[in-house]
């Protein structure tokens, strides 16, 4: 029993301090990225106002966990780093607070009210968008062959390029690759997959090589997989593979050929206390002004998402690299992009991945 | 031993396939690794095979022939691997003149009674080769780990540098990541107020129940003692969600009602959550421990008056001890891995070492991972050798012979 008082005791002091302080807890996807955002937001933030921010690196159950939360009655998050289209999804629910741009976020520096500093990025009335991230390929220097490839139909040519690539296990992105490079043009591509032809010529398509795809479910799958050689080519996010060949000098390089640009931001939870939503408000007030969202740049391979904070991205913070080349949303890699269609997906997902999974399993 | 069985030597014929096969085996590794996996099989069984003939028809001394084995494959061993190679290579050499001798001579005979079919000795043999890979099938992703932690590179891979053992492709680094990381220093301090706490519960309570349920008084006990083991049973994302809705309520009293801060309040869900899932093991353990016990002992200690606390204390505890204790390193380890639970009923301010790493595996893939696996194996093992030792002391000092 007396070991059982003095255990509880401990606890109690161990716990009673950080309880005193102000506490906030910020959701986002873990990693190289939750580290950016630790300096280039946390951190700067916590020497201003005193608040402990503890980090959940739970985003990709994002829209389960807050769900649940709602229905529990006891949301814990405070801040929630989401992809633009589980923002919407939340949005739809009324589990996302919505923000109006012009109170609740910073100006730019020059007077540019913020909603038109975020432009057409406000994809939603909850989302405050943080970055613009890019779904790409990048391939092993060492394992193509000569002639690198410059074409994203390469992911789709085992003949000049043998070998296995890795693709995310789900029909986004894979289905518009797919069609692209079985001669559909690119302004056709979601008004072909919106028809079940469109989408069994989709999955022929990707027929062609299924034998010789990894499925990845987690971004950082495709980087482990090319630094071991698995695969010779594979799909991830921009910044992972920036990291694969700038910070861990693999001999990996970018095929920057279509890639898909996709929007990562904020929510703050619906049913906050006045105020944890003060609080919350008051972070992101801070965190996505026009500065802070260049600052993050130094730290990650992400594009900031306010038109003001291109100018401003300078160097890597460890490395010293120019960041600039290395956006997806820089001239030189944005020659062939593709734009991701929220509202296609928001209405096909569910028919297509049923279809895709099925092909899948066959 | 002494020999069973007179030996008698054994055809070139059958001695030479064999140990090439064996040959042909390390050849695939060191043909891999140097880029040509059919040109190692093929090499390697061609050397060994030679190496046979040259030492049972040519040197036919077998102390000089060892030493011939030896030095010469670690040579092959400097060639392919360098200074480490010579090492292995020595091994190697070693292993290929004892099994090239211990097949030619018979000498695999010798232990083995003189009845026996050439199919039963082969039996005999691959017997132990399957026992033996059956342990090595356990242990080796276990040890595995422990390599890889020393990467130099972020990757889980064994890099062309680890390999040819160059101290470049090691360092300490996911270890110092540990040791000075935020995230990862508090979910260990976090693993470590939980689980202890825990467990004390776990086990109060769980010997109270187990003592409670060996009285044949006890009404329904049957019914009692299968709810009370239900957690152990019932799959764990299941109670999980029920924990969740059930804790989240509980919460938000202990919050609102009482104002207690919302950081304590999460570490008493969590660790009552595992307390939960502690007490079965607990129960079972002790329960097997109280069927050896004498019950005509409690009633000897109440016939010399004393009260019934005291004679627990002092009589019925020091027997079920081991039972005891064993049940509480369950319940310390089954919170300890656990991480279904701590995701659901826990914040993010009770992240636990599992769900750290469960979230650093899904995100990152980084080595800090097996670094931390690591540590954990070796204080397992630590802890167990602990236990052991004490339980043999306890039993040495009580006179019985240990098990």
């Amino acid at each position: 029993m007396k070991t059982k008082l003095t255990a509880l005791a401990v606890t109690t002091a161990l716990v009673a301090p950080a309880a005193i302080a102000e506490e906030m807890t910020i959701v986002s996807w873990g990693g190289a990225y939750s580290k950016s955002q630790l300096r280039a937001y946390h951190e700067p933030y916590s020497e201003k106002t005193g608040v402990t921010i503890i980090n959940d690196d739970s985003s990709a159950e994002a829209v389960a966990k807050l769900r649940a939360m709602d229905e529990a009655g006891n949301v814990t998050w405070d801040v929630v780093d989401v992809v633009a289209a589980d923002a919407i999804r939340l949005c739809d629910e009324g589990l996302a607070m919505e923000i109006d741009p012009d109170t609740m976020l910073a100006a730019a520096p020059d007077g540019t009210s913020a909603a038109d500093d975020f432009g057409d990025l406000l994809v939603s009335e909850c989302f405050i968008p943080q970055i613009v991230y890019s779904t790409t390929f990048g391939y092993r220097t060492d394992l193509v062959g000569d002639t690198a490839p410059t074409d994203i139909c390469a992911v789709f040519d085992t003949d000049a390029y043998p070998g296995k690539r890795s693709l995310e296990k789900r029909p986004i992105n894979n289905m518009e690759w797919a069609l692209l490079c079985d001669g559909v043009a690119k302004d056709d591509v979601y008004d072909v997959l919106a028809t079940p032809e469109g989408q069994d010529k989709a999955l022929a398509k990707l027929d062609t090589i299924k034998d010789d795809v990894i499925w990845w479910s987690a971004g950082a799958d495709t980087p482990q997989l090319l630094a071991d050689g698995e695969v010779i080519m594979g799909s991830t996010y921009n910044g992972r593979l920036f990291s694969v060949i700038e910070e861990q000098k693999q001999p990996v390089a970018m095929l920057w050929d279509a890639q898909v640009f996709d929007l990562d931001g904020w929510i703050i939870p619906a049913g906050l206390s006045d105020e944890r939503k003060k609080r919350a408000l008051d972070y992101i007030m801070f965190a996505t002004d026009t500065q802070r969202l260049a600052d993050q740049a130094k730290y990650i391979s992400y594009g900031p998402a306010r038109k003001s904070s291109a100018p401003l991205v300078g160097k890597h913070a460890d490395m010293g690299i120019e960041m600039a080349p290395h956006m997806p949303t820089d001239p030189e890699n944005a020659k062939n992009t593709f734009l991701y269609n929220y509202e296609f997906w928001a209405d096909y997902r569910d028919d297509i991945d049923a279809k895709f999974q099925a092909w899948l399993a066959k | 031993m002494a020999s069973l069985t007179p030996i008698s030597r054994k055809p070139l014929s059958f001695v030479l396939p064999t140990t090439a096969a064996f040959g042909a085996f390390l050849g695939l590794f060191v043909g891999t690794a140097n880029g040509s996996g059919l040109t190692g099989i093929l090499a390697g069984a061609a050397i060994v095979a030679v190496m046979g003939i040259l030492f049972v028809s040519v040197i036919r001394n077998e102390g000089l022939s060892k030493w011939i084995s030896i030095v010469g494959v670690a040579m092959m061993g400097l060639f392919f691997a360098g200074l480490p190679g010579i090492i292995l290579g020595a091994l190697a050499g070693w292993f290929f003149h004892w099994l090239t001798y211990w097949l030619y001579e018979g000498r695999y005979r010798a232990k083995l009674l003189p009845y026996l079919t050439s199919g039963q000795v082969l039996w005999h043999y691959t017997f132990r080769t399957i026992c033996g890979a059956i342990f090595v099938f356990l242990i080796t992703p276990i040890l595995v780990v422990m390599p890889l932690s020393f990467n130099a590179q972020d990757f889980f891979t064994f890099t062309p540098e680890m390999l040819r053992l160059d101290p470049a492709g090691y360092s300490l680094k996911h270890y110092q990541d540990f040791f000075t990381n935020n995230e990862w220093q508090r979910s260990f301090k976090n693993s470590l107020i939980i689980a202890p706490i825990a467990t004390v519960i776990s086990v109060s309570l769980g010997t109270l129940a187990a003592i409670g349920l060996s009285q044949s008084h006890v009404p329904g006990r049957r019914a009692i003692m299968a709810i009370l083991i239900s957690p152990m049973i019932v799959p764990l994302i299941i109670s999980a969600t029920g924990m969740f809705f059930f804790y989240s309520d509980i919460g938000n009293w202990l919050e609102g009602t009482l104002g207690l801060p919302k950081n304590f309040v999460g570490y008493v869900k969590v660790i009552l959550a595992h307390a939960v899932l502690g007490i079965p093991f607990v129960i079972i353990t002790v329960t097997a421990t109280l069927v050896g016990f004498d019950h005509s002992l409690t009633r000897a200690a109440a016939n010399m008056g004393a009260s019934p606390v005291t004679t627990f204390f002092r009589v019925q505890m020091p027997l079920i001890l081991p039972g005891v204790i064993s049940g509480g390193l369950f319940a310390f380890i089954t919170s300890f891995d656990e991480v279904v639970v701590v995701l659901f009923v826990g914040s993010a301010s009770q992240k636990t070492l599992p769900w750290q790493m469960f979230t650093g595996l899904r995100e990152q893939i980084s080595p800090t991972i097996l670094a931390v696996a690591t540590i954990l194996v070796v204080i397992s093992v630590l802890l167990l050798a602990t236990v052991e030792m004490l339980r043999r002391r306890s039993e040495r000092l009580r006179g019985m012979s240990p098990t």
